[in-house]
């Protein structure tokens, strides 16, 4: 049983807008969660590289084929930060690693879908890293320092890739009646997963009771799931092209967009391993740490062995 | 504790400097298993957008800290202190120091 008056206290800093830091004292729930979300963050960047990694090789130009190369290393930068982070709470990148290898720790379920066409590169820059910037905004404020701190990093370069997949849409919604179709069809088939992205309604969400309570998570899934909603469709009006929602309506009272039924019987199915690319995505994790095996292997032996002959 | 978990490379700590003239600062941490990857994995990790002119990396374990349960004891003599400040005299009006 932990002390009462240590967490008493925890909450009271947390309440009067504390940072908390890694040697500080945490109640050990809060340790869990923190580091149960982050290692599922930091693996979700990592798999992230997956569905866009498809497309550097057929990108249409050296210069769409550069950007896209710049992106998906910012991801890999972005696992590595938020990783990181979650090392300070005590695990280590290794046990994560194992983690999500294993299938014991997810990732992002957006990524469990296949990118079909170079406007799926458009789309998910668009929708996928744009609700990823309305959660990560957030997570900036949050009470955590080494988390605030590696989202404040991610955000930066995250409207790099939120414009440079918008340009993408607005390029191919410009261009010949294929291209509009293409990037239509992005469109219809990413929306409804970028919605599902930011989490279960908030009265289906188990987690987000405590991490609320805790200032980890600021505002509840549903209310960043509105603002998204909110900046995306004006965007999408403005390059011409159809948000694939009949009830989708602006309400002039209220200043929000409002929506149809999200399909979450699709989402938990995805997240419990029945989404289109689940196995590959993983499949792809396993082989790339089993490849690289002999690289930190060798690396290792090879320092150890200078070290010695230091020493020596 | 996994073998892939033991052979795992250590930690470094990154301190970026952003411009000529400003301090070190902390950034985050990489794993790497010498000081040229440890420099190599920080500016790719790190410093892909100018965000340094210069940086250090650092073994983490190498690394000493004050706890946070000794703050009180460690900074507390600081508070008591006042004379150390420069509002803490006075100076007859009109002559400016």
């Amino acid at each position: 049983m932990e002390d009462q008056k240590k967490i008493d206290e925890f909450n009271a800093r947390i309440a009067s807008g504390d940072v908390i830091e890694p040697k500080d004292w945490m109640p050990e729930n809060y340790r869990k969660q923190l580091t149960r979300m982050m290692s599922q963050h930091a693996h979700s960047e990592i798999v992230g590289m997956l569905p866009e990694g498809n497309w550097i090789t057929r990108a249409p130009s050296l210069k769409r084929k550069a950007v896209l190369l710049a992106k998906v290393q910012d991801e890999a930068g972005h696992g590595l930060y938020i990783y990181s982070g979650a090392e300070t709470l005590g695990t280590s990148r290794r046990e994560m690693t194992d983690q999500l290898l294993s299938g014991k720790a997810k990732y992002s379920s957006i990524f469990n879908y296949p990118t079909l066409t170079w406007a799926d590169m458009g789309a998910v820059g668009w929708l996928v890293d744009g609700a990823a910037i309305v959660n990560q905004t957030m997570l900036a404020k949050c009470s955590y320092g080494p988390y605030a701190r590696a989202m404040i990093r991610v955000c930066k370069e995250e409207n790099f890739h939120n414009k440079q997949g918008y340009e993408i849409m607005a390029v191919l919604a410009k261009g010949t009646p294929e291209q509009k179709a293409m990037a239509q069809d992005a469109l219809n088939r990413w929306w409804w997963p970028s919605l599902m992205m930011l989490g279960p309604s908030d009265k289906d969400s188990p987690n987000s009771g405590d991490l609320m309570k805790w200032k980890i998570k600021l505002q509840s899934n549903d209310e960043l799931r509105q603002r998204f909603i909110d900046r995306t469709v004006p965007a999408a009006e403005a390059i011409g092209l159809t948000i694939p929602d009949e009830k989708l309506k602006y309400n002039p009272e209220t200043r929000h967009y409002e929506f149809g039924e999200i399909n979450w019987d699709e989402f938990f199915s995805v997240i419990k391993g029945q989404g289109p690319c689940n196995q590959e995505r993983l499949q792809a994790r396993i082989d790339a740490d089993m490849n690289g095996k002999w690289v930190r292997d060798a690396a290792s032996a090879f320092a150890s062995k200078r070290n010695k002959e230091v020493a020596a | 504790m996994s073998e892939s978990i033991k052979n795992e490379w250590p930690l470094w700590e990154v301190f970026l400097q952003k411009k000529a003239g400003a301090p070190h600062e902390h950034a985050g941490s990489v794993h790497a298993a010498d000081k040229e990857m440890a420099i190599q994995n920080a500016r790719d990790v790190y410093t892909r957008r100018n965000e340094a002119i210069n940086f250090w990396v650092v073994l983490s374990e190498n690394i000493v800290a004050t706890q946070p349960e000794e703050t009180g004891s460690l900074f507390d003599p600081a508070n008591d202190k006042t004379y150390r400040h420069p509002n803490f005299f006075r100076t007859p009006e009109g002559v400016k120091l």
